[in-house]
């Protein structure tokens, strides 16, 4: 079996009366030729590595290679705790922001789907077991769901910023969040697909525009917004909200704005935030020395 | 179309910032590694092109790059520190930002390195995103190579029946060859051979190769 849409992955999880995640590991069972159990074991890998990124930028902060980020996810803990607020949202963009830090000083991070969009997912995913009670074993499954629907981005789209802009990379790992959170809550597989649905509407047209070509601005913040954006869409879709356009034609639609992108807003570092006065400053701060042989 | 893995997805696990910046910079000096005969070189001059040039500092490109040429894995945490490394490993090795002409892929690096026993080698590689590389120059010579399979290398005589020596004895072993290609400069003078295959080469196998007449040199390289 393979899969190009979401609307077949989803149909096939109706049928079968199961979740998507499980539809996802038998389809990756079917590709690797290796056993369930072997790929459930190498998923939980990257969740604990994860795992670790989150912990590592909030207890251990980090000046990014570039020097313009670092320690912006444990301001927003110590905020929190001085003022008792437990609010998930503001947990979750710390939790976000710290991966993205981890990432840009050179820690360990999984790229999900991108190193760049690396602070959605953990960050989701803890919000879930912290308001949900999400099991491990839980999150692990989530995790195909959100790598399936990934899958089918990357076949119908794309989730590289130099191709798509952002919207391919935070865009598409905010749907792939949405739609594992949507699952963790309780939710139908058609959930799944409305709250990635959600997701993506809202940043279709978001260019990769980072300052000086490095992975730190706006690129941390931006994992705030999906990371915000995918929380609240997979509490609507679980609601019963719906999505007007279907997932996979939001997706061909994101093809389509990708692809007619100009160049200067796809991780070239030379269109929108990058060319802003203070973006070229700290580029020529930054950038080394070159001559010619 | 590619058919991809969720690990393809969700993964690889990394040291950031950048797939192709970082990541895909280990795997390049790894494959340098590999061809340099799997040790670490005694100097390494690393000319760095488009947007390695420009902004190889702030993604660690130079120390991703000398991590590979280490031997380090994509995600270890001493790629931070490879310069210190490098230092114990008597590595010594300098960059330079050049501009290696409109042709080459935004993402070009060319090793010019010495081995331990004093012979250069010279090889031209691009970080094409996500962390996937390719080899596009050894020592003069256009090749093309992506260093996700077992690979094999033959500089030989340039004559016939070479092609089906080797590939005979991969045959004999049940190795598939998964993609091949011959390159040379000149007609009977020497050329290279790369040949992908499927099934890791051992050793054993690539000492019979080593041993047919006109083969001159081998290089095998684990995938990286």
């Amino acid at each position: 079996m393979n899969y190009n849409y979401f609307s077949e992955i989803v149909e096939k999880a109706n049928q079968r009366k199961c979740k998507i995640s499980s539809i996802v590991k038998e389809w990756e069972e079917e590709k690797q030729e290796k056993d369930i159990a072997e790929i459930v074991k190498l998923m939980s890998e990257q969740w604990q590595v994860m795992k670790r990124a989150v912990d590592s930028g909030l207890n251990n902060p980090q000046i990014s290679m570039g020097g313009l980020i670092g320690g912006e996810g444990k301001k927003i803990i110590s905020y929190m705790e001085k003022n008792n607020n437990n609010d998930i949202y503001l947990k979750s963009a710390a939790r976000a922001l710290a991966v993205a830090e981890v990432s840009a000083s050179m820690g360990k991070i999984v790229a999900a789907p991108t190193a760049g969009s690396a602070g959605i997912i953990p960050a989701v995913m803890l919000a879930c077991i912290e308001k949900y009670g999400s099991s491990e074993e839980e999150i692990i499954d989530a995790l195909f769901t959100a790598s399936g629907l990934g899958i089918v981005i990357a076949k119908g789209a794309s989730i590289s910023g130099a191709e798509g802009g952002c919207q391919a990379e935070c865009g598409s790992a905010g749907a792939m969040a949405a739609a594992a959170a949507a699952e963790l809550m309780g939710g139908s597989p058609q959930a799944s697909s409305n709250a990635a649905a959600m997701v993506l509407k809202n940043v279709l047209g978001l260019v990769c525009d980072p300052v000086a070509g490095l992975v730190e601005v706006p690129c941390a913040k931006r994992n705030v917004m999906g990371t915000t954006l995918a929380i609240v869409s997979a509490e609507m879709a679980v609601a019963g909200v719906t999505s007007v356009i279907p997932l996979d034609e939001v997706i061909a639609a994101m093809d389509s704005i990708g692809k007619s992108l100009p160049a200067i807003l796809r991780e070239t570092g030379k269109g929108g935030l990058a060319v802003t006065p203070t973006g070229l400053e700290i580029e020529k701060r930054v950038k080394g020395e070159k001559k010619n042989v | 179309m590619k058919d991809f893995s969720v690990f393809d997805i969700i993964g690889p696990i990394m040291v950031g910032p950048s797939s192709s910046h970082t990541a895909g910079a280990v795997r390049l000096g790894k494959i340098a590694r590999a061809i340099a005969g799997n040790q670490t070189p005694s100097s390494a001059e690393i000319y760095l092109h488009g947007s390695f040039a420009e902004t190889y500092k702030g993604h660690g490109t130079d120390l991703a790059l000398i991590s590979g040429l280490l031997g380090f894995e994509t995600d270890s945490p001493d790629i931070k520190k490879a310069f210190e490394f490098a230092e114990k490993e008597d590595l010594k090795f300098n960059f330079f930002p050049v501009d290696l002409g409109p042709a080459q892929h935004p993402n070009t690096v060319k090793f010019s390195l010495i081995k331990k026993d004093g012979t250069k080698l010279e090889i031209i590689g691009k970080s094409v995103g996500g962390g996937n590389i390719a080899i596009t120059e050894l020592d003069g010579y256009e090749i093309s190579l992506k260093g996700d399979l077992p690979t094999l290398f033959t500089k030989h005589k340039d004559i016939p029946g070479i092609i089906h020596q080797v590939s005979g004895i991969l045959c004999d072993h049940k190795i598939n060859i998964a993609f091949m290609k011959v390159f040379r400069k000149e007609k009977r003078l020497e050329a290279i051979m790369v040949l992908e295959t499927d099934d890791t080469i051992s050793k054993d196998i690539i000492k019979q190769i080593q041993n047919i007449p006109s083969i001159l040199s081998t290089h095998y390289l684990d995938p990286v």
